[in-house]
């Protein structure tokens, strides 16, 4: 289990992407095409011999100096960060670029990138906020297509149906093994930390499906074992962390002062459809089209009028037995921020304790919030 | 110059007023009068289409700068602060939040009714849906109707998109409004409106292109602001909008046979020495404070991107009435913040050739991404690309805590003086040429 997690790790935070990029080496045909938080329908780009790269910013691994300059103060790090990896070449030899339709700084980004050239192709990834499958789902399909037609003029690789269903199938897989991570970590935390947990997750952003498929594999197997010990620890679900990362030390931190994290939203793209699609259709475009609009997992960057996040907040609350929330947002995260007070109700509501604090992706003291979380979990032991 | 306590109004302005104050009784009578009430966003506004149906349009954006100017925001942003919104996020919704806690009071006191629907036609700023998620919240029940109108992440408006747009009007967005007004939409209405509507841009554009002269006959930021609202609110489509831009051009245009400088607050601008043209939205909550720094130091504007927010018309787009519902998708789409970076860079640095602009400025605001990520990289290509003086101050749209007087008068003035000493060296460039 150590050197496999020591594995994770070295890949989650490997900012030159040395993995993806010797495993387009090996082949002219082969493609990268990075793409922001949240979510990206991964199997597309699998299907058109490309390695989808999630580009989830640079943490505190990296000094800011350029990227500073392209940002005022007041909006969030994240963007920052992915400026500097692009003027630093650490995203050479990519492909491409999708940002997600997450809020108006990444869309803006998608225009930097275009402005600086970036990537034989850049595109803002419009997800539609219509869920009618002849309106919206008609829409996606397009954005879709015309993805593909972007992959198909770099490597001139026709997508066939087995590629999309064979890709299809190992994305199943890919989160039902997610899935199954998260399950056992509900019924024993102490087998894995929730840093290593994130680590584990990570790295398969950034490596091929099938290989990660079988690190998840190992892990599930491993997990089996009952290891570590059992701490008196109260049990959490994160929220608001699925654009910006938090630094690692944040997530130790909030487990050092005595919660386990038995859910999150950090890589939400990863877990975003709940579920399986299909995988042995005619036409597994219509069944990830389907999944989009029917299977989407809640977030804040879906207009959710009719089912609304806080309701599934909740439920996810119960279906992890979890004690509170703690809202952990980037500082200046629109989404995250603007949903917060909703999702506060709905939790106060429902009796559930929450505390909330605002984290930058390079945050270097977590005194302060060790604290809060320390006695969030002290007075839930205490008088809950 | 007169105490600028009085300011000197137009008689345009004083026709707006008037528009603008019978607007607000009509919607204070609404209720009484059994008129419904529809909520919704300036940029991408289906005006034409609540009013083809006897409705009245309420939009909060609108409410909350007028809040700004009336020193009101302040209050009511952090009433919705102490309800969990983060100091961080856009200051339009808190203060629109703020003001409903404090019983929905509108700018001229009167009660704002409350909405039958909610009309989410979400072009170009990603928090107008998140404003809408809040607001459905707090006003449970009421019908809700989604437009979403995608990116010109490419530069252009796809076929595709268009049909994506007509489809939701089609079938989700009007059924809705027909079941909350009571009424199928009569489309030749919505043709006559969109008749006046494309008049009155005809209009407009003209006002805006009056800047080109030298000296330009208006400011077309600070007053722009002022004479974009009947076309970018409650009256494009409508006769009194049409007769409103008929009246403006006919004082802009008197003004500029006259050779005469912009009307400002505290009378006419008596030389012109600095032609700019601003990106980004003004600040509301000490406006005249900020035009003041302009007009004393010669300054006019003489384009400017955020009177674009409510539509391009002077790149050419045109309400059709023989293409009613392709054409307002088209508009939707068209807005300026739903251009992609590339285009507004464009766009800049096509007024400041087309305009003969001496200096570029942005007016970077906190609370709004939607304007400032990316307006750095932007300000650096328009330099390059016009070799002009770039200026960057920032502010806000109506939090007052992020208007710092000093450090922007400071900024702004020095920024007047570089722009001044490079037209010294040009005018010797010239002789020794």
């Amino acid at each position: 289990m150590t050197s496999l997690l020591d594995e994770c790790k070295s890949l989650a935070f490997d900012l030159n992407f040395s993995y993806a990029k010797q495993w387009k080496a090996k082949s002219k045909f082969r493609l990268l095409v990075g793409y922001l938080p949240i979510y990206i329908p991964r199997e597309i780009i699998h299907a058109a011999n490309g390695l989808p790269v999630g580009i989830m910013g640079v943490g505190d691994r990296k000094q800011i100096i350029k990227g500073d300059a392209y940002y005022q103060s007041y909006i969030c790090h994240l963007p920052r960060g992915i400026i500097e990896m692009a003027l630093d070449n650490n995203l050479d030899n990519f492909d491409g670029f999708l940002f997600p339709s997450i809020c108006d700084c990444v869309r803006n980004l998608s225009g930097m990138f275009k402005l600086a050239k970036k990537g034989k192709f850049m595109r803002y990834f419009d997800y539609p906020q219509n869920f009618e499958k002849h309106i919206g789902g008609t829409f996606y399909r397009e954005l879709l297509e015309t993805v593909i037609g972007d992959m198909f003029q770099i490597n001139d690789w026709k997508i066939t149906t087995s590629h999309l269903n064979d890709a299809i199938a190992l994305y199943n897989r890919n989160r039902d093994l997610i899935e199954t991570v998260y399950n056992i970590r509900d019924e024993f935390p102490w087998r894995l930390s929730a840093v290593d947990v994130y680590h584990i997750i990570r790295a398969g952003m950034v490596i091929n499906v099938e290989k990660h498929n079988e690190m998840l594999e190992e892990i599930v197997d491993l997990m089996q074992y009952d290891f570590g010990e059992p701490m008196d620890n109260i049990r959490v679900v994160i929220s608001g962390s699925f654009c910006e990362q938090p630094p690692i030390g944040l997530i130790k931190s909030i487990e050092m002062a005595g919660c386990y994290i038995v859910d999150d939203d950090f890589m939400l793209g990863s877990r975003w459809i709940q579920g399986k699609i299909r995988s042995t259709t005619p036409d597994p475009l219509n069944e990830l089209v389907d999944a989009f609009l029917t299977k989407s997992g809640p977030s804040s960057a879906i207009y959710d009028v009719g089912n609304p996040k806080s309701a599934r907040l909740v439920a996810q609350v119960r279906k992890r037995h979890a004690d509170g929330v703690v809202f952990c947002a980037a500082s200046f995260c629109d989404p995250a921020l603007l949903d917060r007070p909703d999702l506060q109700k709905a939790c106060d509501d429902a009796g559930i304790a929450h505390i909330n604090f605002q984290f930058h992706e390079n945050t270097g003291q977590f005194k302060v919030i060790k604290e809060q979380a320390g006695t969030f979990s002290d007075s839930i032991k205490l008088w809950v | 110059m007169s105490n600028p306590k009085d300011a000197i109004k137009e008689k345009s302005m004083v026709i707006q007023k008037e528009m603008l104050a019978n607007l607000f009784t009509e919607l204070s009578n609404a209720k009484a009068n059994g008129k419904k009430v529809v909520y919704t966003f300036v940029p991408g506004n289906l005006t034409e289409l609540i009013l083809a149906m006897d409705m009245l349009p309420v939009y909060p954006e609108i409410n909350a700068l007028q809040s700004g100017m009336r020193k009101k925001s302040g209050g009511y942003i952090k009433d919705a602060e102490k309800m969990g919104f983060s100091e961080d996020v856009c200051t339009y919704v808190k203060c629109d939040i703020g003001m409903m806690l404090n019983g929905n009071i509108g700018p001229t006191g009167e009660k704002l009714p409350e909405p039958d629907l909610l009309l989410l036609s979400y072009t170009g700023c990603f928090t107008f849906l998140k404003w809408f998620e809040n607001l459905e919240r707090l006003y449970p029940g009421v019908e809700i109707a989604m437009l979403h109108t995608p990116y010109q992440e490419d530069g252009v408006i796809t076929e595709e998109q268009i049909r994506y747009m007509v489809k939701q009007l089609e079938q989700d967005v009007i059924p809705k409004m027909e079941k909350v007004a009571g009424k199928k939409l009569d489309y030749d209405r919505l043709s006559k409106m969109l008749d006046n509507a494309a008049k009155a841009e005809d209009l407009w554009v003209k006002v805006l292109e009056a800047a080109k002269n030298r000296p330009s006959p208006i400011d077309s930021y600070f007053a722009g602001v002022y004479y974009m609202g009947p076309l970018n609110t409650a009256f494009r489509g409508t006769e009194e909008a049409v007769q409103y831009y008929e009246e403006l051009l006919h004082e802009v245009t008197e003004r500029m046979e006259q050779g005469l400088c912009p009307v400002t607050p505290e009378g006419e601008m008596k030389e012109e020495k600095f032609r700019l043209v601003v990106e980004g939205p003004p600040n509301w909550t000490n406006f005249r404070e900020f035009w003041k720094i302009f007009y004393d130091m010669g300054a006019v504007i003489v384009a400017s991107t955020y009177t674009k927010v409510g539509g391009l018309y002077d790149q050419g787009f045109r309400h059709e009435p023989g293409k009613p519902l392709d054409s307002l998708a088209k508009y939707c789409m068209g807005c300026y913040t739903n251009l992609n970076l590339p285009q507004r860079v464009d766009l800049i640095e096509h007024y400041i050739k087309e305009y003969k602009a001496d200096g570029f400025l942005i007016n970077s605001i906190k609370s709004c991404n939607s304007f400032s990520a990316g307006q750095l990289l932007m300000m650096r290509e328009v330099e390059q690309r016009c070799g002009i003086p770039v200026g960057f101050i920032e502010s806000d749209l109506v939090d007052p805590r992020y208007f710092s007087y000093a450090n922007i008068k400071n900024r702004l003035e020095s920024y007047f003086q570089m722009l001044g000493q490079r037209k010294v060296i040009l005018a010797q460039e010239e002789v020794g040429a």
